[in-house]
C-alpha cells in the first residue's frame, strides 16, 4: 500500500475483519471508500457489499472500536451506496487469502453474462476445474455452493457481483 | 416528479421489498431442502436490505418537510415507517402480500416480481432522483440472482413431473390476476417484463393466461385481508413495547 498521511488509519483497519470471512480485512474487501480527518474527528466512508448484508452493522461497530482503541477521540462512519461495491474491488492479496481459507475467489470482472452453471471454478482444495454448482446461494448471500468432482469436497464460491 | 410523488414512489418500493421479504423469511427453517432453505432466506435478507435503504430515503424526505408529508411519527426513521404504520398506509402491490402457498406459488411469485424489479431498477438507476438511483444500482446486482434462481424453479417445475406441472399451472392461474397492478399504464417496462416471462414460460411449457380481470388497490392502501396478519406479527413487539431493542 502506498504511503499516505492516512496510513496509520489504514494499518488499523487492516486488523478489522469481515465477521463472515475472518481472513479478509475491510481493506482487502475494498469497502473503505474514503478517509477524512480533522483535529478531533476521523470520518470513514464505507460501502456495503450487499444491501442486506447483516455483517455491515458489525463491521461499522468494529471499525469504530478499533479506531477509538487506537486513541482517536471521535469516529464517524458514513455509508455510501454509489458507486455500488463490486467484487472487482477485492484486492489481489485478498483473493489469495480467500482461496487459502477455502473459498474460491470471484472469477473475472463484475457481473456479466456468464452464469454460474457455465463457470469453471477451480476447487480451492485441489485446484481441479472438474466442479459443479450445487446452489446459487451458499452460506451467505454473497457466495454460491459448489462441489469438486475430483476431491469430492464441497466449497463456497464468492460470486462475482 | 414533485416531492409527494417522489415520496410515494419510495414508500411503494420500500413496502414492496419489506413485505415480499417477510414472506420469503417465513420459509426460513421450512425449505424443501437445506440449500433452498438457505437460498430463499438469503433472498429475504436482500429484500429487507433494500427496504431499509428505501425507508431511510423516505424518512429523510419526511424529516425535511414534516408539514407537507404529514401523519407520521417524528422524527421518521426506517423503523418507524416499518413498524408504526397501519395497513391502510402501506403502499405495496398486492402480489407481495399473498400467502406463500406451496413451493410453486412461492417461486413463481418471486419470479414474476423480481423480473418486474429487474427492469424497474434498470430504469431507476439512471433516473434523476439520486437517492433512488444509488439504491437501485446496488440492488439490481442482487435482483439479477433472484430472477435467475426463481426462473430456474419455474422451468424445473413446469418441465418436471405431472405433479410439479399441475402445481405450477395452478400457481400461474392463482397469481396472474395480481400482475396487472404492477403496470397500471401500458409501458415499455411492461413489454420488457412480458418478454422475459414469455421466454421462461416457453421453456417451462407454460402458457401466459388470456387477458383477464386484474386485482388492484395496494398502491392506494386497499389491501387483501392478508396484509393485516403480516403486520400484526411483524409489528407486535414495537406496538406493545415501544422503542424496545434486541
Amino acid at each position: 500500500m502506498h504511503q499516505s498521511p492516512d496510513n496509520d488509519i489504514r494499518n488499523i483497519l487492516q486488523s478489522v475483519y469481515d465477521p463472515e470471512i475472518p481472513v479478509l480485512s475491510v481493506v482487502d474487501m475494498g469497502i473503505i471508500r474514503k478517509l477524512s480527518r480533522s483535529a478531533d474527528e476521523v470520518v470513514v466512508h464505507i460501502t456495503p457489499t450487499y444491501t442486506g448484508c447483516p455483517a455491515m452493522d458489525v463491521i461499522s461497530t468494529q471499525i469504530r472500536m478499533a479506531l477509538l482503541a487506537a486513541g482517536f477521540p471521535s469516529v464517524k462512519i458514513v455509508q455510501e451506496l454509489s458507486p455500488a461495491w463490486t467484487t472487482d474491488w477485492i484486492s489481489e492479496e485478498g483473493k489469495q487469502k480467500l482461496k487459502a481459507y477455502g473459498i474460491a475467489p470471484p472469477i473475472g470482472k463484475a457481473i456479466d453474462s456468464v452464469w454460474l452453471e457455465d463457470l469453471k471454478v477451480p476447487c480451492p482444495q485441489c485446484n481441479s476445474t472438474n466442479t459443479v454448482l450445487v446452489s446459487q446461494f451458499g452460506s451467505t448471500a454473497c457466495k454460491a455452493l459448489f462441489k469438486c468432482l475430483d476431491c469430492k469436497e464441497p466449497f463456497d464460491y464468492f460470486k462475482c457481483h | 416528479m414533485n416531492k409527494t410523488q417522489q415520496f410515494n414512489q419510495l414508500l411503494n418500493l420500500a413496502d414492496n421489498a419489506l413485505i415480499i421479504g417477510h414472506r420469503c423469511s417465513e420459509w426460513c427453517g421450512h425449505g424443501p431442502v437445506l440449500e433452498q432453505d438457505i437460498a430463499i432466506s438469503n433472498i429475504a435478507l436482500d429484500y429487507i436490505g433494500q427496504a431499509r435503504n428505501f425507508y431511510q430515503a423516505a424518512a429523510t424526505l419526511i424529516n425535511e418537510d414534516p408539514e407537507m408529508l404529514t401523519g407520521f411519527v417524528l422524527p421518521a426513521t426506517e423503523d418507524s415507517l416499518a413498524y408504526l404504520r397501519d395497513q391502510r398506509e402501506f403502499r405495496n402491490h398486492l402480489i407481495t402480500e399473498l400467502p406463500n402457498g406451496d413451493w410453486a406459488v412461492t417461486t413463481l411469485r418471486i419470479f414474476l416480481f423480481s423480473a418486474y424489479q429487474y427492469f424497474l431498477y434498470t430504469q431507476l438507476k439512471d433516473s434523476g432522483d439520486l437517492s433512488v438511483n444509488a439504491i437501485a444500482e446496488k440492488a439490481l446486482k442482487e435482483v439479477t440472482y433472484h430472477v435467475k434462481w426463481s426462473a430456474d424453479w419455474v422451468i424445473r417445475l413446469g418441465d418436471g413431473t405431472e405433479e410439479s406441472n399441475r402445481r405450477i399451472r395452478h400457481a400461474v392461474d392463482h397469481l396472474w390476476a395480481y400482475t396487472g397492478e404492477l403496470f397500471l399504464q401500458e409501458s415499455e417496462l411492461q413489454q420488457q417484463w412480458l418478454q422475459k416471462v414469455q421466454l421462461v414460460f416457453e421453456e417451462a411449457g407454460l402458457v401466459i393466461p388470456e387477458k383477464t380481470w386484474m386485482h388492484q388497490g395496494g398502491t392506494s392502501g386497499n389491501h387483501t385481508e392478508h396484509l393485516g396478519f403480516i403486520l400484526a406479527e411483524m409489528q407486535f413487539l414495537q406496538r406493545a413495547y415501544p422503542g424496545s431493542q434486541w
